[in-house]
């Protein structure tokens, strides 16, 4: 396509082409870096602009909704008043600048410090208790060898994944709710109904309970490819040297898993401040505030649906910058580590 | 000519994938007891995942009667009667919703596709021009998110309330699977890519003819994600949407199973004894849930091949 576009004679135009496409021909056997280099700006447009014409619709829509939103962080320093206009610019535009007021009524409002709290808490818990059973799960399945029940195993845990949170809580639901078949199966043999599913005291654990069920299969798929890399001689060796079974794993198998862990521990903690918003937000009536409300449920109640715009922005940029503090002190330690990390040095 | 002879005879049929392949002889005998409790933690997870759809649908396919017998959740059933499904497809909200939904995945997916597909070749050759800032601009974008709050009031200064494309644009393009179908696609021979130039063909035809139809493992991953996410979303859909005959059918679940109201145009049914309400509810959720046990067991297949290769290259 871009020869018919080019109107030059086809030797030049494959001439053009070896800055990216090595020909080798005596004269263009140069590198491609040095090659690159010496061609113009507008040679290289000429060449690439096919490919600039690529991705240019990806990268407008994520400059439209992923970076020109940054701009309407200004809200968090204003009186916002949704009230002025349809048009959410036109009211920002005149909206009374407040300065830190929004962000001194955050600090001093017991409901967010109660949301940092059930923020972390829930963390910690996720931490503990859900992220060892992928790997638990992954080292069960690699040790299995007959490759169809494997496959089974796998396309059986993978299913809940793809599940979408509603689908997921609605099951819950009907398994731990006030009329579903625990409660069921209680009264029935004599007991009182149990409603598990509007309880604030064992919600933080139900949330965990539910990304087990609905996300710790699909853990499995990055260690069990990282399982696969491991070179069977390093086991050979181990037991020639007279390693069991369970020195074999420790000495080898999670040796072989550490990059991944410090990988995905890095991702995690750098994501501390998001613990399910989609998932929380469905049951947050249910359960109320007090138990349930984490920070991002904070910015919607406050924004959405008390329509306090300033406030719930205020809110949502303290999370943004401490997440983002969060990622890249994580990086660090990994780096620090010796560990890959998200970015490369 | 000596070594053919001496390697070993070709084994002569493949053997069953129900077999275990052999153990190598360095490796112990597993005892009994290691193998039994192996294979009970395998199927109490696998249950643990199978047992609650069991029911779930199950319930949505018992009568009226059935379910009183059993006081509620139907575990062992007793006939099968589709009289749930009948009443929610034959019109209503429920029918709409799930029309909606259907819409919404088939455009959503096709348009992020296209959009990242195209990104990802245009990203795929080191060198070529503003690669490196395009790159940046992607990836920064996982390291950071502009917040709730501002992104709503973007989509409603644009006038996408009560929309459907509110439900698309602002979630189309995902970087992750960029990424990964990028990865992919710099794994395919350069020599391929340049005899195909040398040819005369473009980078549009070289990426529709040479690089996608290798790439049809990837490909097939990456759509099912994205048919996943649209099918799964609903959150957008509470925000932007004030028309309640809008709602896509993951918002409709959440009023009738999870706010328990009974959907618009089902009392009779109800009223008249045939149909409870609990197998109504199931049916939606069989419904939400279908499509999705459907399509990723097919998918599966390719996960190692399409998934795993892109995503080690990043």
């Amino acid at each position: 396509m871009s020869h018919s576009t080019v109107p030059r004679s086809r030797a030049e135009a494959d001439d053009d082409g070896t800055g990216r496409t090595p020909v080798t021909t005596g004269a263009a056997a140069t590198t491609k870096k040095a090659n690159t280099g010496k061609l113009g700006l507008r040679l290289r447009f000429r060449r690439d602009r096919a490919l600039i014409l690529m991705t240019l619709p990806a990268v407008l829509l994520l400059l439209v909704f992923n970076y020109l939103p940054i701009l309407g962080n200004i809200v968090a320093f204003q009186d916002y008043d949704p009230y002025v206009s349809d048009n959410g610019v036109v009211s920002m535009l005149h909206s009374a600048w407040v300065g830190l007021e929004n962000f001194q009524q955050i600090f001093a409002d017991s409901a967010f410090w109660n949301a940092v709290k059930n923020t972390l808490v829930l963390f910690f818990l996720q931490l503990v208790l859900f992220f060892p059973i992928p790997i638990a799960l992954a080292l069960l399945i690699n040790s299995v060898l007959r490759p169809r029940v494997r496959a089974i195993a796998q396309a059986v845990l993978y299913l809940p994944h793809f599940f979408s949170w509603v689908l997921v809580i609605s099951v819950f639901q009907q398994l731990f709710g006030g009329a579903g078949l625990l409660s069921q199966l209680l009264r029935q043999h004599g007991y009182d109904g149990l409603d598990i599913m509007t309880d604030p005291s064992t919600f933080k654990f139900l949330v965990t309970a539910e990304g087990v069920w609905k996300d710790a299969g699909w853990g499995i798929i990055v260690f069990l490819a990282a399982l696969a890399s491991v070179s069977p001689d390093l086991y050979e060796a181990a037991a020639m040297d007279g390693a069991g079974r369970w020195r074999r794993i420790w000495h080898v198998t999670l040796p072989a898993l550490r990059p991944v862990i410090a990988l995905l521990l890095v991702l995690r903690v750098g994501d501390a401040l998001t613990v399910g918003f989609e998932q929380i937000l469905l049951q947050r009536d249910a359960v109320g505030p007090g138990a349930s409300e984490v920070l991002d449920t904070f910015v919607w109640w406050n924004g959405v649906r008390n329509q306090d715009f300033g406030y719930a922005a205020a809110a949502g940029l303290i999370k943004g910058v401490v997440s983002l503090g969060l990622v890249l002190a994580a990086n660090k330690v990994a780096h620090l580590m010796g560990e890959q990390g998200v970015y490369k040095k | 000519m000596t070594a053919v002879i001496d390697e070993p005879p070709a084994r002569e049929r493949p053997p069953s994938r129900w077999a275990a392949p052999a153990r190598p002889v360095w490796e112990e005998e597993p005892s009994t007891a290691g193998v039994a409790g192996k294979g009970l933690v395998l199927t109490l997870a696998c249950l643990a995942v199978l047992f609650p759809l069991w029911i779930v649908v199950v319930t949505s396919l018992s009568s009226r009667k059935t379910i009183d017998e059993a006081g509620g959740l139907v575990m062992i059933p007793k006939g099968i009667t589709f009289v749930a499904y009948r009443e929610l497809l034959s019109g209503g909200q429920v029918t709409r919703a799930t029309v909606i939904s259907i819409l919404i995945t088939l455009v959503g997916t096709a348009f992020s596709m296209t959009v990242s597909v195209l990104c990802a070749y245009g990203l795929s050759r080191i060198g070529s021009l503003g690669h490196r800032w395009f790159l940046l601009l992607l990836m920064a974008t996982m390291f950071f998110s502009a917040g709730l709050i501002p992104t709503y009031l973007l989509v409603q200064s644009l006038g996408l309330t009560d929309s459907y494309l509110a439900l698309i644009l602002p979630s189309a393009v995902s970087v992750f699977n960029i990424l990964v179908l990028r990865g992919f696609f710099m794994g395919i021979s350069q020599e391929l890519t340049d005899s195909a130039r040398i040819d005369g063909a473009g980078d549009f035809r070289i990426l529709w003819q040479i690089v996608m139809p290798l790439s049809r493992a990837v490909l097939a991953v990456i759509t099912l994600f994205y048919a996943v996410g649209y099918w799964s979303a609903w959150f957008n859909a509470s925000l932007y949407l004030n028309d309640q005959d809008k709602m896509p059918l993951q918002n409709v679940m959440i009023q009738l199973v999870q706010k328990q109201q009974a959907p618009v145009g089902l009392g009779q049914a109800i009223k008249t004894g045939e149909l409870s309400y609990l197998s109504v509810q199931m049916a939606v959720m069989v419904m939400a849930l279908l499509p999705v046990a459907v399509l990723s067991p097919f998918v599966q297949k390719h996960f190692k091949k399409g998934m795993l290769t892109g995503a080690v290259k990043g």
